[in-house]
């Protein structure tokens, strides 16, 4: 089966169960918007996903290959790229530096090129800040160096945690739409992981909500929106 | 109330021990021959040098690769004040755990504010430069060293103790002290402060101790041992030169420690019959396989070499955890 | 004034050995967080092989990359056989946080044990690939002379073809990436690990490069490096540790400072000037004197 296929997958941190039976399925070209307050496992789900941890039992599928036990480096060769929290730049890299990370690894280096002139396109304030050292950019700025980065590797299964943390509304809102827009472009498959539940669901198609490591519900984004019981305890409006 | 019983029971079962200890070793020293005999005397000398690392690393989380300097601190200043003031033998040794603890002390100010990496260079610069100091002033009696006699055997002691005999027992009686005093410690609050801080300093911070001074103390007495067990080590060989204090010295004494578990005060006497055994062990290889003087002369370095790394690589996390994962596994 | 040119120039001489002892260690440490100090033995190592190349053909220049090649293979070699062992290992516990430190403490004992056995404890000799005796000008000759020359200029050449490659390349930035935030490294599709082996690799021929410069001026045992493995830690934090411009900066504060001392004080003053420029720098400015933001914790 094609997508990413996620059954019965259980992650620990020494003795806590950070996720719990956890099974859900993404289509090809869906976003999924992962949601889940502190501590529900988010980050614990995709830092498995992108092979940066082990998982305790269950299994992952992309597009009918299991990817546990690989390594991220490998991973990020077979198009699963991270967006890892808290603006994953690195500081102490220019923002020219930073986007060229993103294709290190490629081979084929005019695409390289066409896919950094596309994140510039994207993210036209990063064109500008080109020489800068990325430790002056602003919270908004180094997001869009994160995604922009992970663009130029090509993905073509995006994991992103929560883009949307630390960031003013109206910066949140353009984050989240270069991320439709995107996926609309390249059809992409995204797991977007957030606390922002509204925003989150609005530009996804599905939606999963998970509390302490375990699945509460799934389903498209628009009923969960619209589901009452749900709003109240875990959407939080 | 029960811990306090507890504790003081600890106490008093401490108390019988280690004269009976004692008093088994010195009985043993009177049935084994004199090359024992000095072989014990150079175990007692390395115990008292490792529980100054299990306690300055073991507990306080610092590192040292420079004791051997201090030693060699220690070995001067007794030297210096039987030469110059002429001070009884006993007093020589009170004056190199002084001496040493307050070079520590300065040290220990600088190496309260570092971490890892600078510690270890700092300690590191000591251990190599600080002994080839004493070619440059003629009072420490350059290459020759300086003679310290710790005397003969007083004659009540009878005729056939030997002067072997009484290294030993000088040597054994200090580290039977030495091991009990760092008991008490570790049991009082200062040995509880020292534990927090290296499991995690920001909690001890935030638990209201002094994470600067109790890391600045912990380096004064483990510098004031080291200190004691180099006036020791130059008793046995009655000289001090540079020679007898060289970094290979400051190397095998952490490698000792790390063999006796790094936090095991028991476990020093491990670490230090196996340095003790080392040169036996290749001399008996040596002669066994034969090889040029090349060869022989190096390898107890090998040896020692050989089993810092391998014992690091094997229990990185110190042999306490494999002994708890044994445990777990057998439950 | 001539006289304290001439002191400065014999500084820079041996200040820029210190900055290759201290690139050195500023590269293991950049990669692993480890000091290694087992450099002294790489280096060690290294020199004996170049010695023994100079003995059986009589040729400096060709002993000299004999043994950068040697000194690069030996780091990767170390990396591979016990870094990778000791990074996956040690997680916590009370050795844990030493465990590194005191593995290249064992190596470096390890490593001059079998120089020891292969070559024994006598002080050898290189034959000079250049003249020591100093630059004459009219009726003047100074002491900076042509292996002086030598030294500084091949420093200065590595400095920049590490820098070339630091700067401008992809395996540049992939050590820098990796050095930095190796889980973002990771996550940019860096092997990191292969990374880190490049660095010890980069590491052991600079360190093989300062062990060649010295020791013709030298002479060469077991353990004649370990001065030099001071003198290049002192160097690499005054520069910060991290840095590989502090590193060079560092080794020619200390190279002068040292000469300066030696000139005008004490000839024997040499290793406590060294001792109290570090303990001074570390309990004044513990992040170094150049550049580095970063505090300084393990
Ligand atoms: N390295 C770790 N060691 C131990 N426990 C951890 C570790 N990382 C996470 N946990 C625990 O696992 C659980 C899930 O954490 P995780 O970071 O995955 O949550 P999250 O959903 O990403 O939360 P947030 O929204 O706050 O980022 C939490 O209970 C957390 O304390
Ligand atoms: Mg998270």
């Amino acid at each position: 089966m094609s997508g990413l296929v996620i059954s019965e997958l259980n992650i620990s941190h020494g003795a806590i169960r950070a996720v719990n039976d956890l099974s859900f399925t993404v289509k090809p070209g869906e976003l999924a918007a992962v949601i889940g307050s502190n501590g529900a496992g988010k980050t614990t789900l995709l830092r498995t996903l992108s092979g940066l941890k082990s998982a305790h039992s269950g299994s992952v599928e992309w597009n009918g290959q299991s990817i546990l036990r690989k390594k991220p480096e490998d991973l990020v060769r077979s198009g699963i790229v991270h967006v890892s929290d808290g603006k994953s730049v690195i500081p102490e890299l220019t923002v020219k530096e930073n986007l060229a990370l993103g294709g290190i690894w490629r081979k084929d280096k005019k695409d390289v090129a066409l896919a950094t002139a596309e994140a510039i396109e994207l993210f036209p304030r990063l064109g500008e800040r080109m020489q800068q050292s990325a430790d002056t950019l602003s919270g908004g700025e180094r997001q869009m160096l994160a995604i922009g980065r992970a663009l130029i590797a090509r993905p073509k299964l995006l994991l992103l945690d929560e883009p949307s943390l630390g960031l003013a509304p109206l910066v949140i809102d353009q984050i989240f739409q270069a991320i439709k827009a995107l996926r609309d472009r390249h059809n992409l498959t995204v797991v977007l992981v957030e606390q922002n539940a509204m925003g989150a669901l609005r530009i996804a198609d599905i939606g999963i909500i998970i509390n302490l490591g375990k699945l509460v519900a799934s389903g498209p984004a628009h009923e969960l929106i619209d589901n009452p019981s749900l709003r109240a305890a875990y959407l939080g409006y | 109330m029960r811990n306090f019983l507890g504790h003081s029971s600890r106490r008093l079962k401490a108390a019988i021990a280690f004269p009976l200890i004692g008093l088994a070793l010195f009985l043993l020293s009177n049935r084994v021959d004199e090359l024992r005999v000095y072989q014990g005397a150079n175990v007692a000398v390395f115990v008292v040098a490792i529980i100054s690392i299990i306690l300055l690393t073991g507990y306080s989380g610092q590192i040292s690769l420079g004791h051997g300097a201090l030693m060699a601190v220690g070995a001067y200043a007794a030297v210096l004040s039987q030469i110059y003031w002429h001070l009884p033998v006993i007093l020589t040794f009170f004056v190199a755990v002084l001496a040493a603890a307050g070079f520590g002390a300065i040290l220990g100010s600088a190496a309260g504010r570092l971490t890892g990496p600078y510690l270890a260079g700092t300690t590191l610069a000591l251990a190599v430069g600080l002994p080839s100091l004493a070619n440059q002033f003629g009072f420490l009696g350059g290459e020759q060293g300086l003679n310290y006699d710790v005397g003969l055997p007083p004659a009540w002691l009878g005729a056939d103790f030997t002067q072997y005999k009484w290294f030993f027992w000088i040597s054994g009686l200090a580290a039977l002290i030495i091991t009990w005093l760092s008991f008490n410690l570790l049991g009082s609050h200062y040995g509880r402060n020292w534990r927090a801080l290296r499991s995690n300093p920001t909690a001890a911070a935030l638990m209201g101790i002094h994470v600067g001074r109790s890391k600045v103390l912990a380096f004064t007495v483990s510098s004031g041992l080291a200190g004691l067990a180099g006036a020791l080590l130059a008793m046995t060989i009655s000289l001090v030169t540079p020679s007898a204090f060289p970094t290979s010295l400051s190397f095998s004494i952490v490698t000792g420690a790390v063999l006796a578990g790094v936090t095991l005060l028991t476990g020093s006497i491990v670490g230090a019959v196996v340095l003790v055994a080392i040169p036996e062990i290749t001399g008996a290889l040596a002669t066994h396989l034969g090889g040029s003087e090349k060869v022989t002369s190096n390898l107890p370095g090998l040896l020692t070499s050989v089993l810092l790394i391998v014992a690091v690589l094997l229990f990185p996390n110190g042999p306490q955890a494999i002994m708890k994962r044994t445990r777990k596994s057998s439950q | 004034m001539e006289r304290l040119f001439n002191t400065i120039l014999i500084g820079v001489s041996g200040g820029s050995i210190y900055s290759l002892m201290a690139l050195a260690l500023v590269l293991v440490w950049r990669s692993t967080r480890v000091v290694n100090f087992a450099q002294a033995g790489q280096a060690i190592l290294s020199t004996y092989i170049g010695y023994e190349v100079i003995t059986h053909t009589d040729n400096y220049w060709l002993a000299f990359p004999i043994a950068l090649v040697a000194g690069a293979l030996t780091g990767a070699l170390i990396d591979i056989l016990m870094v990778r062992t000791l990074m996956k290992r040690a997680h916590s516990g009370p050795v844990a946080g030493i465990a590194p430190v005191i593995a290249t403490l064992g190596l470096l004992g390890l490593i001059r044990a079998i120089v020891g056995m292969i070559w024994g404890g006598d002080l050898r000799q290189f034959k000079l690939p250049v003249s020591n005796h100093g630059f004459t000008f009219g009726h003047n000759t100074i002491p900076f002379a042509p292996i002086n020359l030598l030294i500084v200029v091949t420093t200065v050449v590595v400095m920049l073809i590490f820098s070339v490659i630091f700067q401008r390349t992809n395996l540049g930035l992939s050590l820098r990436a990796s050095a930095y935030q190796p889980e973002i490294a990771r996550l940019a599709g860096i092997r990191v690990d292969l990374t880190r082996t490049i660095g010890w690799a980069f590491a052991g021929a600079a360190g093989a490069v300062a062990g060649m410069l010295v020791t013709p001026t030298n002479y060469l045992s077991p353990n004649s490096l370990d001065l030099l493995l001071v003198s290049g830690f002192v160097a690499a934090v005054i520069g910060g540790l991290e840095s590989l411009v502090g590193a060079a900066v560092g080794g020619l504060i200390l190279g002068i400072s040292l000469a300066l001392v030696l000139e005008y004080i004490s000839s024997s003053l040499a290793f406590p000037v060294a001792f109290v420029v570090l303990i001074a720098v570390l309990l004044v400015k513990p992040s170094g004197l150049i550049g580095a933001k970063r505090t300084r914790h393990a």
